[in-house]
């Protein structure tokens, strides 16, 4: 198809420069048929990613039909259909107050982790990232060997370690212990390190400097703009990964009071495999639902970021 | 296949010890030194509960919570700090990892019967003896106290029992005209001629589980696992062992049982549906009947648990649990202090009210226990049924001292039976032979 003259079709998003900053080529030049923005459609690719669309997207659905259930509908109807009665008001309010209003101390403990977690390891990595990448100094190889390395060992194997070396500092079952070893992030310093090296350009640094701007200012003023859209992909990452956190916590934490959202959702669950205890399975999936939610609207929020970060240093410009 | 915390559950008693080391055991502690070494440490367990202080408590037996309370309320000055630090299996591991890190365990811990020996020969956990725990025996039924009692020791005060009792839906007996089983033969038809009525609908569910295979071993007389000291042997060729798998077996073969996991939402599902008929289970399970299954209320009855042999009227234990003092603990005095009042003294109550069965003698036997009506059960007196399985249990059956190990292999041994060509016997027999080279491992004696 040739797109020589502008018509109200669908190729109509290919000429609103104002809205993508794609339109690179002149809108009269004629375009093959086929190019990197329009690709051949391919049935088989179609079918593969529409498998891939629905594996990802039932478990969702799943969880938001089943948040509608009450506990006895849960069980007597169909998983992924609504049963006749819509209890998800009821549901959450119930989730909410259940056990003293448990579930919002665990949303504001995960609240806590995350901020000064997730928000601690990007500052970290900004701040270390950027040094690594603008900066010459002795044993700055080494430096690198080491965080390539740290992005290997996965965290859960240093758990076990860790708890034994928090048991002796007397950090274990306090807030302290989850927010510590997240403060560490080598897969944020590494990205932040890439990041930095690619949007700040030296030059801009040395005529800072040549102006007489001291460094510290020279950061704050001039590169943190430039690094603005790789913090909040950092940020995004270390976020997900305290919100999620499980393993950690269920070694450090064994006072339900410090609970993050996850360890209490398991503990809820875990009441129905309990003699004496009572199945909450329609307060498990709500808070599930409930806990997603954040999450889900962080993305959307910050998708634009998200994905201009995530690009960063794929093309030498 | 499951997660093991599930099986853990159903875990069952240690009776460690035989009657007879019972009584030498018992006599022994309160002779000579004994006794004064006793009165000054209950004294001091007096002083303690007056002069307060914080205990930190962890236990999943959501009925303990009530108790807390009453206990806070006699001893102002005493503060328990009550933590859920995960069922069964979970809270091992973390109890493990806590002793061997050396700090950041409880004072108290709920202990289930089969991983008591563990605790014990591990060191983890207080040898009662010094508070005269063992002039208790007369207080608790015979099953339950023999599991605390390991090594001349009193390790634990008991806190629930499991005897077992037959659950069965009246409603889906009633509809396809089964008799109420008195014999696992009987079982076996009912099981066959239900399958046969309504092919979604099975005598029960079962997907190879420790608790409820060793429990039912140990109604048949069983006796695979042997512990003299160090000294573990395990054998299940033993006659108890055969009589489980021949009709066990025919069971599985025939796909009698529903493929469900117990305690998983279809389980739940399968209770309150009719397509599970019966549970064979420990006392404790009505409360679970009429909180998770709530829908199927006035369905369910109880009857004793079939036998091996008509006319007999053996039973074993499922599953119970008991509350143990930490070594590590730097209040002992005061955790004892609670032990005492959550399992010999009113928190008993507290925990009957909220629906767990107990193990104190003086509360099986008494008249308001025995003739409580439960609604869920059509107003039948079920506890009458629970207090008579209860005296019927089987004496001598001992679990291994690495219960929590080799229950936690199960399912990679005995559960293939379930699931490929393999027999119930060759699966125990992987079991066994899993289960001794671990214990040689762990620097036992093995034969």
């Amino acid at each position: 198809m040739t797109t020589a003259t502008p018509a109200p079709t669908q190729t109509d998003n290919h000429h609103r420069p104002a809205r993508t900053a794609r339109l690179r080529t002149p809108p009269a030049r004629p375009r093959r048929a086929h190019s990197v923005d329009r690709p051949r459609r391919s049935a088989t690719l179609t079918v593969l990613s529409s498998l891939v669309v629905l594996y990802t997207l039932v478990p969702l659905a799943w969880l938001v039909v089943s948040s509608t259930k009450t506990q006895a509908d849960l069980l007597g109807s169909p998983g992924l259909w609504f049963s006749g009665h819509f209890a998800l008001w009821d549901n959450i309010s119930q989730t909410l107050s259940y056990d003293h209003h448990v579930f919002l101390r665990w949303l504001l403990n995960t609240l806590l982790y995350v901020v000064l977690g997730a928000g601690g390891a990007t500052l970290l990595s900004v701040l270390a990232g950027y040094g690594l990448a603008k900066f010459d100094f002795r044993g700055k190889k080494a430096v690198f060997a080491v965080v390539i390395g740290a992005v290997a060992v996965p965290t859960t194997a240093l758990a076990v370690p860790t708890f034994l070396m928090f048991s002796t500092m007397g950090l274990t079952n306090t807030p302290w212990a989850v927010i510590i070893p997240s403060l560490v992030s080598p897969f944020g310093l590494y990205l932040m390190w890439v990041f930095a090296s690619e949007a700040v350009p030296t030059e801009l640094l040395e005529a800072a400097r040549v102006d007489g701007s001291g460094e510290v200012r020279t950061f704050f003023r001039i590169a943190l703009p430039l690094l603005a859209p790789g913090i909040v992909t950092v940020l995004l990452f270390t976020v997900v990964a305290t919100w999620n956190n499980y393993f950690l916590p269920l070694i450090m934490i064994k006072d339900p009071n410090w609970y993050p959202l996850t360890l209490g959702l398991n503990a809820w669950n875990d009441q129905a495999a309990t003699a004496g205890g009572q199945p909450v399975f329609n307060l498990v999936i709500t808070g599930s639902l409930l806990t997603i939610v954040p999450l889900v609207a962080a993305f959307l929020l910050l998708q634009r970021y998200w994905q201009s970060g995530l690009a960063a240093g794929s093309v030498k410009e | 296949m499951r997660v093991p915390a599930r099986h853990a559950v159903k875990g069952i008693g240690l009776l460690c010890a035989a009657a007879l080391s019972l009584t030498a055991c018992a006599s022994s502690s309160t002779t000579g030194s004994g006794s004064a070494d006793a009165a000054s440490s209950a004294s001091a367990v007096q002083a303690a509960l007056a002069k307060g202080g914080t205990i930190t408590v962890w236990a999943w037996e959501p009925t303990l919570k009530q108790v807390v309370t009453d206990f806070e309320a006699k001893y102002p000055k005493v503060h328990v700090n009550l933590v859920n630090a995960g069922t069964g299996n979970k809270q091992y591991t973390a109890l493990q990892n806590a002793v061997q890190a050396g700090s950041g365990g409880p004072d108290v811990a709920q202990i289930e019967y089969f991983a008591l020996g563990q605790f014990a020969l591990g060191k983890s956990v207080q040898d009662l003896g010094k508070y005269g725990a063992a002039k208790l025996s007369g207080s608790y039924s015979p099953g339950p106290w023999s599991s605390v009692n390991i090594g001349g020791g009193v390790y634990a005060l008991p806190m629930d029992s499991g005897p077992m009792a037959l659950f069965y839906n009246k409603k889906v007996f009633d509809k396809y005209g089964l008799t109420v089983p008195t014999t696992w033969a009987q079982y076996l038809d009912d099981a066959k001629k239900l399958h046969a009525a309504n092919p979604n609908a099975y005598i029960t569910n079962d997907t190879g589980e420790a608790g409820f295979t060793t429990s039912l071993i140990w109604q048949a007389g069983g006796h695979p696992f042997k512990v003299d000291g160090t000294k573990v042997s395990v054998d299940f060729t033993d006659a108890g062992s055969t009589a489980f798998t021949s009709t066990w077996q025919q069971l599985v073969s025939g796909k009698l049982v529903a493929p469900v996991n117990s305690w998983s939402d279809q389980w739940y599902k399968g209770l309150g549906d009719g397509t599970i008929a019966t549970l064979a289970s420990g006392a404790w399970m009505p409360a679970n009947f009429v909180s998770g299954v709530p829908g199927a209320s006035g369905d369910w009855r109880v009857a004793p648990l079939p036998q091996w042999q008509a006319g007999q009227s053996a039973s074993a234990e499922n599953g119970g649990s008991s509350l143990a003092v930490m070594k590590a603990s730097a209040n002992q005095d005061l955790a004892y202090g609670f032990l005492q009042f959550a399992n010999a003294g009113a928190g008993v109550q507290d925990r009957i009210k909220g629906g767990a069965f107990p193990a104190t003698t003086a509360d099986l036997d008494s008249s308001a226990f025995l003739n409580t009506a439960f609604p869920y059960f059509g107003g039948q007196q079920a506890n009458q049924i629970f207090a008579q399985s209860a005296k019927n249990v089987v004496k001598g059956w001992q679990y291994l001292p690495f219960q929590v190990y080799a229950n936690s292999i199960f399912n990679d041994t005995v559960g293939k039976a379930y699931v490929s060509s393999t027999t119930l016997t060759q699966g125990l027999k992987a079991w066994q032979d899993a289960s001794l080279k671990y214990g040689s491992q762990q620097g036992f004696t093995t034969g």
